[in-house]
């Protein structure tokens, strides 16, 4: 090995993004190439009743309005447009299909001009009207009519009992708000039409063979007619897991038209996309006087649209963290007129421990105990769900890590008794959890005798660090300079990939490149060997290992063939492996990664004005394979967090069932001036049962536990709990 | 009755990156546009089209600013720096050398209006130290969140310029 | 955007020209504001006028010791002038509160007193408005306003004007220059912006066929007394929810003269005289400025959602005026909040 797994390795891929080279979606050029812009409805629910073209269409420079009434054929089964992560339960949303119109913003029509100017110019003179009906999209108002979710979690003991004779309790409500990706990049597909009925779709999405089977379906298509290519992905954080209406509206252009078609969404457009669903989160801890637990109950009240059922699991995470003989947990929804929910950054995870990390803070403050000593006095060292072991879990190490980095023994524990002249200062704690997923991969290598290997697999890498991860396990496995590494991503024809999500693809792509390179060192050894008087002469395969370019005997370079001298003798120019790699089921051990959270708030005594002025943030997730794409990948969660606590909400006004702030200059994120030192701890966790790498993924659990964490803090600072999320600065005065 | 006639193209001319573009466009062109679809210099990002995000930041005669708030038949003869204009020769700016260094990005969408913007930034001289450079790097956002990366990659170009 | 023509204005003489053949047109320079709103269709001229090429960029000493800054100015140019940052450091001090350093580099003085409200409403055009579509209806009233304003609204609008920038001049006493077709004159810049009134479609008293040319400045620039302060849901590139501009002057502790203006709770940046009189001849003292913000905030009417602002209000402008009594004005970049 020469040693890149583990090491802070440089962005392969970033070159190209520094330097403007890297093309995204909307950035393919084509022949041709006409540009559509879509036309959404301004009524939550109703029936289309006119949609009249004419003007549109006389637009000089427009070539056709797509519609309901005016398009080519789309499947009519549901089965065709559930692509790979939808919603077991439901009918998916059917872009340009009929006249019922589901949610706000819904696109209904589609513009296509020689120009995109010309194009959003004529979708002001499409004339649509509506037949409305009643509607209802405000979660609070409609939070009666929530249905229960089956969900796996199996009521432990009698919560109920326990509550009621716990010598402490605490029970409260925590409201999360929706909230939006806003990746950096616009939603965008451009569908180029190759002349004889095959297109290529360029489509921003975090799987482009989840998207290909779709357009398969939806579009009666051929798998060999279509291939869907994401090279570069501006960001998506789960928005870009199902596909998206622009890659279906580009698609039926392009099919419609025979002529390639570029659609971009507009920053509001992307608020009819997917989004995190708000969520009255009801958490309910017993206590004995000493800290232990005697019951948790955890109730989440979740929007969903009429049309599909998205859940996920908000309140089954007390189940890996915290000791308790009874538990009761629930999931419920409520049906709105909205678009479906999706995943967002940890689904579930990021609301429901922020809420059950209010809670244990509260109920710390209730037990008059340190936060972290609540926690260690409940730690489970089994999974309560299933009752077994973890594979590996340094939370213990993390609490210490973190809490040492942080300084946390200084910490007063009185409430607003820690001051920097105006400001009153807290410091709040949260635990964050997440699954460690890994998911089927397949990885070509193809090696050529020049010492040059590509790489390549259907994976996308949206920002995460796919491209340098395989290419420093492969360049590890093959024992070649990272440099001689070509990695390709994120194209239909290449090796089998799920969609990128959920932080399995860290473990999963690396592993299937462990797989193909051991094909080719099996390959190498074949050859080298059958060279007269071979120095490996003797060896078996297995006593042979790649590096430095050749293949040599483990521990003894001198014994060593050259990979050009073995693939000569072969009289081979290339060697080419492909190899699906399946993980052994293992219901043995629950999987997960945790992280221990630290954060400081100064908080203006008479403004409310907040700053989240230190992080850290300890993570124990196993192996980390490229420590500084790693830090950054936590770091940018931790900011995640500090936006989910302080700032982001979608607003809706519920007399028009339409959101105010779709837009990022009203819908806040944090700005570079909200951020200050983060500081990103990896706890050594060796797990040699989870995979062969011991590597757990790292894409949602920095910012769980981050929220409460600061939402902590800011009570340690003020005395206020605020427990209706985002906590602005209003919720402080008075 | 609505109008659905279009404005006509009117000639201009831009220097962009250094080599004189002539084009013709349409007045409500903006500048973001003209540079994406029409020169095919897709480097600066199209990330809200309000000036709300920076992706879009360019340098107009030397200045930063947001290329999807102006309007391209104003800017008739000025000089336009885009990312692609940065590197010389195959030798990266400090400020896109910095970037990688410091992983200072991640998703890579809004890095070139970062980079744009950190170049205006370092010509305006007005950022002295860390809180300053966050201050007047507010206006280019990275839902990657790799602000802090962003700064050390700044400082470094700074501290070596 | 909607059809329009562009014509290039070589002189101020050019544009009332222009403008006068041609009623749905707007001049356009930074564009930061207007081409927003064009995107969203709510703004829908018949014609643009480029006045960008126009001289009005000087900044000038007058000879009362004032200053002339043109209209076309920008934002950034005039907050990092030696003369705005040594003389009139409040005015500096507000514009790089506001926006971005892009932004800031685009927009025109003129065009930052032209720019229009945030609100919501205003921008979707699905929505009535009162002040996109007279007679329309206001849905902030009973709809989400707790970006919007306290003082001064009326039962058509309640929406805010988002400037620092014209906070920071209306404390400042600036005056505004406008040419028209019957010549020239100068108004008083806390008269050129208006209450919403029945006109809430009438943001300010700029007549058709005018252009405003220039921003006087007066003499007193109250350089050694004077914040800044922008409270806003992050702590750069937002609208304020609350913004106070406040100037002294002192003979030791005793007050010779104040002034005050707030933004982010009225149409206009919102000064009154009888606040700035009230501090005369007394002392520097919390009391004495907790009265201020109250006479400043006097008829101040809470709606569903932006009762906050009226408590954070008060705070915001005692605080802000002992920063400047103190001297240490709100630094715009480190954000503790002196």
């Amino acid at each position: 090995m020469n040693g890149y797994v583990g090491t802070p390795t440089s962005r392969v891929d970033g070159r190209a993004k520094v330097t403007g080279a890297a093309k995204y979606a909307g950035e393919f050029a084509a022949d041709g190439l006409l540009h559509g812009f879509i036309v959404d409805a301004t009524v939550p629910r109703g029936r289309i009743t006119r949609l009249d073209t004419s003007d549109a269409l006389k637009v000089k420079g427009v070539v056709d309005v797509l519609t309901h009434t005016h398009r080519v054929a789309l499947a009519d089964k549901d089965e065709a447009w559930k692509d790979e992560v939808a919603p077991e339960k439901g009918s998916p949303f059917r872009p340009l299909y009929d006249d019922r119109v589901k949610f706000n913003g819904q696109p209904i029509a589609l513009v296509i001009a020689e120009d995109w100017e010309t194009a959003k110019f004529a979708a002001t003179r499409v004339r649509v009207e509506y037949e409305q009906e009643a509607f209802a999209t405000d979660l609070e108002t409609e939070r009666g009519t929530s249905a229960k979710v089956d969900q796996p979690h199996k009521p432990r003991g009698d919560a109920a009992a326990a509550l009621a004779g716990a010598a402490v309790r605490h029970e409260a409500d925590y409201v999360l708000p929706t909230e939006h990706h806003n990746p950096m990049e616009l939603y965008a597909t451009t569908a180029v039409w190759d002349g004889s009925g095959s297109l290529t779709v360029y489509d921003k999405t975090q799987g482009v063979q989840n998207v290909h089977k779709y357009l398969c379906g939806v579009f009666d298509m051929k798998p060999e007619d279509i291939r869907v290519v994401s090279p570069y992905v501006g960001g998506a954080f789960g928005s870009g897991l199902r596909p998206q209406h622009q890659v279906v509206l580009a698609t039926l252009a392009a099919l419609a038209l025979k002529r390639s078609v570029r659609v971009v969404l507009t920053r509001q457009q992307m608020y009819g996309l997917g989004y995190r669903p708000m969520t009255i989160e009801r958490v309910a801890l017993g206590a004995k006087s000493d800290g232990t637990l005697d019951a948790v109950t955890h109730e989440a009240i979740a929007v969903t649209s009429r049309y599909e059922d998205f859940s996920r699991n908000d309140t089954g995470w007390a189940e890996q963290l915290y000791k308790s003989p009874n538990s009761r947990l629930s999931h419920k929804l409520v049906h709105l007129d909205v678009a479906t929910p999706c995943d967002m950054r940890a689904p579930g995870a990021a609301t429901g421990v922020c809420a059950l990390e209010c809670a244990m803070d509260e109920l710390a403050v209730a037990l008059k105990l340190d936060p972290i000593e609540l926690r260690l006095k409940c730690y489970s060292d089994r999974d309560q769900s299933e009752d077994l072991p973890f594979s590996s879990k340094q939370l213990r190490e993390c609490y210490a890590r973190g809490a040492e980095a942080f300084g946390w023994a200084r910490r007063n524990p009185a409430p607003r008794a820690m001051r920097d002249g105006k400001d009153l200062v807290g410091w709040g704690m949260a635990t964050g959890v997440w699954e460690a997923l890994q998911m089927p991969v397949a990885v070509r290598i193809v090696l050529t005798a020049n010492g040059h290997a590509e790489v390549s697999c259907a994976a996308s890498d949206i920002g995460t660090g796919t491209y340098t991860i395989m290419a420093q396990v492969a360049a590890d496995a093959l024992g070649l300079p990272i440099g001689n590494i070509d990695v390709k991503l994120a194209d239909s024809t290449l090796p089998q990939a799920p969609v990128e999500g959920g932080s399995w693809m860290a473990a999963s792509s690396a592993h299937a490149v462990l797989g193909a390179a051991e094909d080719i060192r099996q390959e190498l050894a074949r050859l080298a060997k059958a060279i007269p008087d071979s120095p490996l002469g003797g060896l078996n395969a297995s006593e042979m290992v790649l590096v430095d370019g050749t293949i040599s005997k483990a521990g003894d370079k001198s014994r060593a063939v050259a990979i050009a001298d073995a693939m000569r003798h072969g009289k081979l120019e290339r060697i080419e492996k492909q190899k699906l790699n399946q993980f052994a089921e293992d219901k043995s051990h629950a999987r997960n990664t945790h992280s221990a959270v630290f954060a400081e708030v100064k908080v203006d005594e008479e403004l409310g004005v907040i700053r989240v002025t230190r992080v850290v943030s300890a993570v124990a997730a196993g192996r980390i394979l490229n420590t500084k794409t790693g830090r950054s990948q936590i770091m940018g969660s931790v900011v995640w967090g500090i936006g989910m606590a302080l700032h982001e909400e979608t607003v809706m006004d519920h007399r028009f069932g339409r959101i105010m702030n779709a837009n990022i200059g009203e819908y806040h994120i944090p700005v570079n001036a909200d951020i200050h030192d983060i500081d990103v701890i990896f706890v050594d966790e060796p797990d040699d049962r989870i995979n062969k790498l011991g590597v757990k993924g790292l894409g949602e659990i920095g910012i769980v536990g981050v929220p409460a964490a600061i939402a902590n803090a800011v009570y340690h600072a003020t005395g206020k709990r605020v427990r209706h999320f985002p906590i602005t600065l209003d919720k402080l005065l008075g | 009755m609505a109008d659905t006639t279009i404005p006509e193209r009117i000639p201009i001319n831009l220097v962009v990156n250094g080599e004189r573009r002539a084009l013709e466009v349409v007045p409500w062109t903006t500048l973001l546009d003209a540079l994406r679809d029409r020169l095919e210099l897709t480097g600066t990002k199209k990330g809200c089209d309000h000036g709300q995000c920076g992706a879009c930041t360019v340098l107009v005669d030397g200045r930063r600013v947001n290329s999807c708030l102006t309007l391209a038949v104003m800017k008739d003869g000025a000089e336009i720096t885009t990312i692609e204009g940065l590197a010389r020769d195959g030798t990266l700016h400090p400020l896109q050398q910095a970037f990688i260094d410091h992983d200072a990005f991640q998703c890579g969408y809004c890095t070139p209006g970062q980079i744009c913007s950190a170049a205006g930034l370092l010509a305006e001289g007005r950022a002295r130290d860390a809180d300053e450079i966050r201050e007047l790097m507010s206006g280019n956002l990275c839902r990657c969140g790799a602000y802090p990366n962003i700064v050390a990659a700044i400082e470094q170009a700074m501290s070596r310029s | 955007m909607n059809n329009f023509q562009y014509s290039r204005a070589n002189d101020v003489a050019d544009v009332i020209r222009l403008l006068a053949a041609d009623p749905g047109a707007k001049l356009i320079a930074g564009g930061t504001n207007l081409i927003d709103l064009m995107k969203e269709n709510v703004e829908r001229p018949s014609r643009l006028i480029d006045i960008s090429r126009l001289p009005l960029r000087n900044v000038e000493e007058t000879p009362d010791q004032g200053l002339r800054i043109g209209a076309l100015v920008p934002n950034s140019d005039l907050a990092y002038h030696p003369l705005i940052e040594q003389r009139y450091p409040l005015l500096a001090s507000a514009i790089l509160a506001g926006a971005s350093a892009q932004l800031r580099n685009m927009a025109s003085v003129g065009g930052n007193l032209m720019q229009r409200t945030r609100c919501a409403y205003f921008y979707d055009t699905t929505t009535p408005c009162n002040k996109r579509e007279p007679g329309s209806g206001c849905s902030a009233i009973d709809g989400l306003n707790r970006n919007h304003a306290i003082l001064g609204a009326s039962n058509s609008c309640i929406a805010t004007n988002p400037s620092d920038m014209s906070v920071a001049l209306a404390a400042l006493g600036a005056l505004v220059h406008i040419a028209g077709p019957t010549g020239e004159r100068t108004i008083a810049l806390t008269d050129f912006h208006r209450i919403p009134g029945d006109k809430p479609h009438v943001d300010t008293n700029l007549s058709t066929g005018e252009i405003i040319t220039a921003i006087g400045l007066p003499p007193r620039g109250f350089a050694r007394n004077y914040s800044y302060l922008k409270i806003r849901d992050r702590l750069s590139y937002a609208f304020a929810l609350v913004s106070v501009a406040a100037a002294l002057e002192l003979e030791g502790n005793a007050i010779s003269e104040a002034r005050l203006a707030l933004g982010g709770v009225a149409h206009k940046p919102w000064r009154r005289l009888e606040a700035e009189a009230a501090l005369r001849g007394q002392a520097a003292t919390p009391d004495h400025f907790g009265r201020a913000a109250d006479l400043l905030l006097e008829g101040a009417v809470a709606g569903s959602h932006n009762g906050f602002k009226l408590e954070l209000a008060r705070r915001a402008v005692v605080r802000t005026l002992m920063q400047a009594a103190s001297g240490t004005p709100q630094s715009q970049a480190h954000k503790k909040i002196a």
